[in-house]
C-alpha cells in the first residue's frame, strides 16, 4: 500500500477540524441517555420530544420565516446595490453608499443591534410604527446586514463579467430593463443565489442582533437555543442541531448544483 | 447619393484623452469603409459612437439622413459585431439570433422563418441549438454575424472582425464576409489595424491617427498617392526622404540619395522643403547600371530577406541611408545576397512628393 502523502494527511486533519464536531453532535442526537455526554443506547427519542416541544417549532417557524423573507430582501437589494457599484461608474454619494453598506460588515453584531433598537423604539414613539417590535422589526434588521453580502459577491461578478454582452443586447434593440432582465440577470444568477443562500444561512444564525430587535412573540431558533443551554443542554437541541446540519447541508449542496449548471453556461476560455 | 452614416465633425474626449477629434466622413451604400489606424487612433471609438454606445461631446451624427446622434443604442437602425463577439452565453444559437428580432416584436412563425434564414446565410443552420461555449472561433464569428444580419440593419458596424481568428481562417472569412455584403446589398464599417485586411475588404479606407481621419480613399489610391508621410507609412511598405525643391524648374533634390530628380508634379517654390516616397516594389534591383532616363542610385546589399513570393533587399547608399526594395522571386530572377553591389533604378513617375 502506498503510504499517504503531506497533503492527504493535512486534508484529513483539515476536514475532521472542520466536521468532527458536527459529527458528534448528529451522533449524541440519537443518544438514549438523558445526560448529552454519556451513550446509553441509540434512540430516536429526542427527536420524538423536540416534535412535540411548541416553543421550540414556533421559534424555528419564525427563524425560517425571517430567513427566508430577509434573504430575498437582501438579494434583492443588494443586487440593485452591487449594479449600481459595478455600472454607474461614479455618481454623486458613491463613497456614502459604500461606506454604509460595507459598514454592517465591519461593526459589531452589538453595534448594530443596539442602534437598530434605538431606532425602532424611535419610530415607534415618534410615529406608532412597528409597535412591540416583531418578525418584522428582525427581517428589517437582517435584511440590512446581509444585503452588504449580496452587494459584495454581486459586485465582484459584474466587474469580472464583459460589458460588450450587454451592450450587444442594447445595439440588438433591448431597452435597458430588458438588457437586465433578460442578459445580465441571468448571467450573474448563480452570484445571486449565492447571496442568497449566504443571507438565508446567516440570518438563521444571528443571535445578537435578533435579540436586540425582537418583540415578546418573535422568539427565533437561535434565542430558544441559547435561552435553553443556560439551563443545562438538553439532548433535545442535539437532535435540532443534527437537523439544521442535514437543512444546511442539502442547501450548500443546491448551491453547489445550481453554480455547476452557470459555470457551464459561461463563455469558453 | 445619401450616405447611410453622415459623420459631422464629431469628437469624444475620455477625460484628459480625445479619442475622436472633429471627425467628417460618409458611409455610402452598399459600400464597405475600413477605418485604419494603429491601436489608440480613435477608429473603435468612433465605430461605437456611431453604434450609440458612447455619447459624442461635439458634432452630430446622421443615420438615413435622420440625427441620430443622441439617440439610445436600441433606437439606431445599425447593428454592431464586437470583437469579443458579445454572443449571450445562457442562450442557444438560435436564441441569441432571435433575441434582437424579440425587440422589435417579430413572432411566432415570421421569427422562426428570420432566425432560419439568417442562419442559413452564414451555414450556421446545424448548429442552431449549441450553445456558445461548444462553438469554435469561427462559428461563434458566424453566429455573431447571423444575430446582426437578422435584424437586416441600414449599416453593419464591425469591431476587429477577424481579431480572434487564426491566419488560415483569417483571409477565407474575409471573402465569404465580402461575398455576404454584396449579396445583402448593405453598408460595411471595418474596423481594422491591418491594413492588408482593409485592402482586401474595403471599398473605401479612412486612415486614423490620433483621433483624426488623415485620408478617405479607395485602397489603390490610398497606396498609389498616399495624402501624407503618415499615411504612406502606415499603408504599406514604403521609402520616405526628406527633400527640397530644386533651383532647375521641375527638379527635386534628395540628399539621401545624392540625385537631383525631375518630377512631372506641381511644385513649390525652390528651396521649400517636401519629402518624397518610393515603394520597395517600384524599384529595379541589378548588378548592372540601369538604362539611361531613369533614376539610379549604387550601393550594397545589408540584409536579404526571403520571403517566398518576393525577396526584401536592405540596401544600403554610399550617404548611409538605408533603400528597401522588393523583387519578385520568379524563374531566371536575380537574386542577391549580403555584401553584393547593386544599381537600384526608377521611373521618375513613381516618386511621390509629400508634404514635408
Amino acid at each position: 500500500m502506498r503510504r499517504p502523502s503531506g497533503t492527504t494527511i493535512a486534508l484529513i486533519a483539515g476536514l475532521a477540524f472542520l466536521y468532527v464536531p458536527l459529527a458528534v453532535v448528529i451522533g449524541y442526537s440519537f443518544n438514549a441517555s438523558k445526560l448529552v455526554t454519556v451513550w446509553t443506547g441509540f434512540s430516536f427519542t429526542w427527536y420524538g420530544a423536540l416534535l412535540a416541544d411548541e416553543q421550540i417549532l414556533n421559534a424555528a417557524r419564525n427563524s425560517l420565516i425571517v430567513a427566508f423573507t430577509s434573504a430575498t430582501l437582501a438579494a434583492v437589494l443588494g443586487t440593485m446595490a452591487g449594479y449600481a457599484f459595478a455600472r454607474f461608474g461614479r455618481f454623486r454619494g458613491r463613497n456614502l453608499l459604500a461606506g454604509s453598506i460595507a459598514a454592517p460588515l465591519v461593526m459589531p453584531d452589538v453595534m448594530t443591534g443596539l442602534s437598530l433598537l434605538l431606532l425602532f423604539v424611535a419610530l415607534e414613539q415618534t410615529f406608532a410604527w412597528l409597535p412591540g417590535r416583531g418578525l418584522i422589526t428582525i427581517i428589517i434588521a437582517h435584511a440590512g446586514f446581509a444585503m452588504a453580502y449580496v452587494t459584495v459577491i454581486v459586485r465582484a461578478r459584474l466587474i469580472g463579467m464583459e460589458r460588450d454582452i450587454e451592450e450587444a443586447a442594447a445595439d440588438l434593440g433591448a431597452k435597458p430593463m430588458t438588457v437586465f432582465f433578460g442578459i445580465t440577470l441571468p448571467m450573474i444568477r448563480p452570484a445571486v443565489m449565492a447571496g442568497w443562500l449566504l443571507s438565508f444561512v446567516l440570518s438563521l444564525d444571528d443571535l445578537v442582533i435578533a435579540s436586540f430587535v425582537s418583540g415578546p412573540q418573535s422568539t427565533t431558533l437561535p434565542m430558544v437555543v441559547f435561552s435553553s443551554i443556560r439551563l443545562g443542554v438538553s439532548p433535545k437541541i442535539n437532535a435540532l442541531a443534527a437537523i439544521l446540519i442535514i437543512v444546511t447541508l442539502v442547501l450548500l449542496a443546491l448551491a453547489a448544483w445550481m453554480s455547476r449548471g452557470a459555470l457551464r453556461m459561461r463563455p469558453a476560455k | 447619393m445619401q450616405p447611410v452614416i453622415a459623420v459631422e465633425s464629431v469628437s469624444k474626449s475620455f477625460g484628459a484623452v480625445t479619442a475622436v477629434n472633429g471627425v467628417t466622413l460618409d458611409v455610402r451604400p452598399n459600400e464597405c469603409l475600413a477605418l485604419l489606424g494603429p491601436s489608440g487612433c480613435g477608429k473603435t471609438t468612433l465605430l461605437r459612437l456611431i453604434a450609440g454606445l458612447e455619447a459624442a461631446d461635439r458634432g452630430r451624427i446622421l443615420i438615413d439622413g435622420a440625427d441620430m446622434t443622441h439617440a439610445a443604442p436600441y433606437a439606431r437602425p445599425v447593428n454592431m459585431m464586437f470583437q469579443s463577439y458579445a454572443l449571450f452565453p445562457h442562450m442557444s444559437v438560435a436564441d441569441n439570433v432571435a433575441f434582437g428580432l424579440k425587440q422589435d416584436g417579430v413572432k411566432g412563425d415570421a421569427l422562426k422563418a428570420r432566425v432560419q434564414d439568417a442562419l442559413a446565410a452564414v451555414e450556421m443552420e446545424a448548429l442552431a441549438q449549441r450553445m456558445p461555449a461548444q462553438l469554435s472561433g469561427g462559428q461563434k464569428q458566424r453566429a455573431a454575424l447571423a444575430r446582426c444580419l437578422a435584424k437586416r440593419p441600414r449599416a453593419l458596424l464591425l469591431d476587429e472582425p477577424m481579431a480572434a481568428l487564426d491566419k488560415h481562417l483569417r483571409e477565407r472569412t474575409q471573402f465569404e464576409l465580402m461575398a455576404l455584403r454584396k449579396r445583402l446589398g448593405i453598408a460595411f464599417v471595418v474596423v481594422t489595424h491591418d491594413q492588408s485586411e482593409a485592402m482586401a475588404m474595403a471599398d473605401r479606407v479612412a486612415v486614423m491617427d490620433a483621433g483624426h481621419v488623415l485620408q478617405v480613399a479607395a485602397p489603390r489610391e490610398m497606396y498609389e498617392r498616399p495624402a501624407s508621410r503618415r499615411v504612406a507609412q502606415f499603408f504599406g511598405d514604403i521609402n520616405v526622404w526628406s527633400a527640397v525643391v530644386g533651383l532647375a524648374p521641375g527638379t527635386v533634390d534628395i540628399p539621401d540619395l545624392r540625385l537631383a530628380v525631375r518630377i512631372p508634379a506641381a511644385l513649390p517654390s525652390a528651396g521649400s522643403p517636401l519629402s518624397v516616397a518610393l515603394r520597395p516594389e517600384r524599384i529595379a534591383i541589378a548588378r548592372d547600371p540601369a538604362p539611361m532616363g531613369d533614376c539610379s542610385v549604387s550601393g550594397t546589399i545589408e540584409d536579404a530577406v526571403y520571403l517566398g513570393m518576393t525577396c526584401t533587399y536592405f540596401v544600403t547608399l554610399s550617404s548611409g541611408a538605408v533603400v528597401r526594395v522588393t523583387a519578385q522571386n520568379g524563374e531566371g530572377a536575380q537574386t542577391f545576397s549580403r555584401g553584393d553591389a547593386v544599381h537600384l533604378s526608377w521611373r521618375p513617375a513613381a516618386l511621390t512628393v509629400l508634404a514635408a
